[in-house]
């Protein structure tokens, strides 16, 4: 039974950075604007986490979850400004946003291994790893749950899903969500009632730019003591949640879980008896996912609902 | 009426090229900046170093320079293809590890085919690039899959296939090392004599084979019929399909056409001679990705393709031989993402552009003026096809 847990526990570690890329990949493309600079933004935030963390902690500044805490704050911002580059390529040059945003892509890591080498003389990063919850207080006694999510955990669990729930009310209960909606759908009509389409888009990518960058942090933060100007291809995969997940919240989440779940057997089945007794080879359980999310695709993807608009450069003109 | 045609259709080459050229001069100022701001004292002579590229090396290093666009070349003319298709293939790394496998493969264990060994193990890399670019295309053309998702599925799915393939064949398996062991002699490319013109670099025939696959491409997309309906669907795919054109055949193709090129470059790589090898590590080769920024910088053009293929592997050598001076050779990343970056404000240039050249020669043309403005249209909009 304690291997339940501890697999569930590892797959938070997997879900909630794609949970959350994923999630601003959403407002971005439900504005309108493509933004496939996801995984640039998570090596900027990641970077600029891990030093500041880095900084803060050689200098006993700040330390534990509260240093995690500000440093979160400090990497959305971060985030949300590196893809102002994006936004305004995008929105204000017309610009063609799939190379907007390889060009970000391209940049964030060899930027971050030249900063780093610079000013520290070494490639990596370090940090040390201090944020880990063994236990928290009360809820952590609870008989089952308790075990499953308030043990061994981290507060990028927590933020995670409370950007999940603000996400889906944000969206679909507020007038601000439903006029970003309205701009990936139809710019032109959201035009003609008198949204600022060119607003609500850099908003949409400041939104992206915000979650992809603390995505980043919460991705290196659980699974490692220092950071190597990579992220594992996780900005791509949460654009694939992000389609998986129809640009709609709850699948998306849904989505995130089966990925984790997914890279977490591949990478834990050794101590999981029944999965060692089956023989499989090591390399087959990294395929599943993927292998798994091209056959659920081919079956859901007839009936897209991308919105209509994204991807298209909004002009005036043309209404 | 043909002598106006030419002389638009220069200048609209000639705007392109101007647009990606003022881009590039943009993103080497932002590099000289950052060099500056790192490195005052060295800032000038790394950058002398960076516009020197492989020259700084001499003949090896020019060598060199060609060596290392060989792939690039081949994996942007498969972007760029794509592109030029309306699809985005992201599946390059994939495409180029499963053909640089496949050529490998044939490499190591056929050596019994000894004077054509080297020929067929490249055919045998195109044809897997071309199997791995199949299924997005099928999946795309018939179930609508987004191509950028499903090749990024593709790409995951071909590392870690090639890496158990690789890992689990002791006849390939180099264990010691943990790569893929040396082809076989004749499976290796011949120089075809570029080794006596650049010593000690690892050039050989596979750049005139790259140089061979800008030409094909180049024709098939401009003198083709095939070509011209591959990219009138990518245009408007249900405007082709009204005109009668099987829409999915072509996006299928489109995709195994754009596989097959970058499998071909991974094979030229793996088969260069120069001590490349498959390692069996779960990294995605970085020559599939560049050819996103080649295609971009090269306008999709298969020579733009070419000349920005050498460009880039060009500023590749600077950076190499920049290490000399105690940079971080990733400042050549960062000049080049700055390029790609403001080649997408260049689209925008290259418009304006246009419209002050046309009004300039509204103007020179005095009273014909009328008759002028209604050919220009015609006229580019025939452009805009190509």
């Amino acid at each position: 039974m304690s291997i339940v847990f501890f697999l569930f526990q590892q797959t938070m570690f997997f879900s909630i950075p794609l949970l959350i890329v994923a999630l601003g990949g959403m407002y971005s493309e439900r504005s309108g604007v493509v933004n496939i600079a996801l995984e640039g933004i998570m090596v900027i935030g990641a970077f600029f986490g891990i030093f500041f963390i880095n900084i803060m902690q050689s200098g006993n500044i700040l330390s534990g979850n509260l240093l995690f805490f500000i440093t979160i704050l400090v990497v959305a911002l971060i985030g949300g400004i590196y893809s102002m580059l994006h936004a305004y390529a995008s929105i204000n040059m017309n610009a063609d946003q799939v190379i907007s945003g390889t060009a970000l892509n391209m940049f964030a890591p060899a930027f971050a291994i030249y900063t780093a080498r610079m000013i520290q003389g070494v490639q990596q990063v370090q940090f040390k790893n201090q944020f880990r919850i063994a236990s928290v207080p009360f809820l952590g006694d609870i008989p089952v749950i308790g075990q499953l999510l308030f043990t061994n955990t981290y507060i990028s669990t927590y933020i995670g899903f409370v950007i999940l729930l603000v996400s889906i009310f944000v969206l679909y209960k507020t007038r601000f969500g439903l006029r970003l909606r309205a701009c990936g759908e139809h710019p032109g009509a959201a035009d003609s009632v008198g949204i600022n389409v060119y607003k609500m888009r850099y908003i949409g990518v400041f939104i992206s730019g915000a979650l992809a960058g603390v995505g980043g942090l919460v991705f290196v933060i659980p699974t490692s003591t220092n950071f190597n100007a990579d992220v594992a291809g996780y900005g791509f995969l949460a654009l694939a949640v992000l389609i998986f997940g129809q640009w709609q919240p709850l699948k998306i989440l849904g989505a995130s879980l089966f990925f984790g779940i997914s890279k977490t057997v591949a990478a834990t089945y050794a101590i999981v008896p029944v999965l060692t007794n089956l023989g499989i080879p090591d390399y087959i359980y990294k395929m599943v996912p993927y292998i798994a999310t091209l056959i659920l695709l081919s079956f859901t993807s007839k009936k897209s609902s991308a919105p209509k608009a994204a991807g298209q450069a909004y002009d005036k003109g043309a209404r | 009426m043909s002598n106006k045609k030419k002389t638009f259709f220069k200048s609209e080459i000639m705007d392109s090229f101007l647009s990606s050229f003022t881009a590039i001069i943009i993103g080497l100022l932002f590099g000289f900046i950052i060099l500056l701001l790192s490195n005052p004292n060295q800032a000038f002579a790394g950058f002398k170093t960076i516009l020197m590229g492989g020259f700084s090396g001499g003949a090896k290093g020019i060598g060199d320079t060609l060596y290392f666009a060989t792939p690039i070349i081949l994996t942007g003319l498969s972007v760029g293809f794509a592109f030029k298709t309306g699809l985005f293939n992201i599946g390059a790394p994939g495409q180029f590890v499963v053909g640089s496998f496949f050529a490998v493969y044939v490499g190591i264990l056929f050596p019994a085919l000894g004077l054509v060994h080297w020929i067929v193990a490249l055919i045998a890399g195109t044809i897997g690039g071309a199997l791995w670019g199949l299924l997005p295309g099928i999946l795309k053309a018939y179930k609508n899959v987004n191509e950028v998702i499903a090749s990024i599925m593709m790409n995951y799915i071909g590392i870690y296939l090639v890496n158990m393939l690789v890992r689990d064949n002791a006849m390939i398996f180099d264990t010691l090392r943990n790569q893929s062991k040396f082809p076989h002699k004749s499976a290796i490319i011949p120089k075809m004599g570029l080794n006596l013109l650049f010593p000690g670099s690892s050039v050989n025939g596979g750049f005139f084979i790259a140089i061979l696959a800008v030409i094909v491409i180049y024709f098939i997309l401009n003198k083709t019929t095939f070509g011209y309906e591959l990219k009138a669907v990518g245009h408007n795919k249900d405007a082709s399909r009204y005109a009668g054109i099987n829409e999915k055949k072509s996006i299928v193709l489109s995709m195994v056409i754009s596989g097959a090129l970058a499998g071909l470059g991974g094979a030229l790589l793996l088969l260069a001679g120069a001590g490349k090898h498959l390692e069996v590590v779960d990294i995605l080769p970085a020559e599939g990705f560049n050819g996103v920024p080649v295609a971009l910088l090269g306008m999709s053009h298969p020579i733009g393709v070419f000349l920005s293929a050498l460009f880039i592997a060009h500023l590749g050598r600077g950076g190499f031989y920049l290490q000399r001076l105690n940079f971080v050779p990733e400042i050549i990343t960062i000049i080049t993402s700055s390029i790609v970056y403001f080649s997408a404000f260049a689209l925008i240039m290259k418009n304006y552009v246009q419209k002050i050249r046309k009004k300039f020669q509204k103007n020179n043309e005095g009273e014909n003026a009328n008759d002028d403005i209604s050919e220009n249209k015609a006229i580019e909009n025939i452009e805009e096809v190509e």
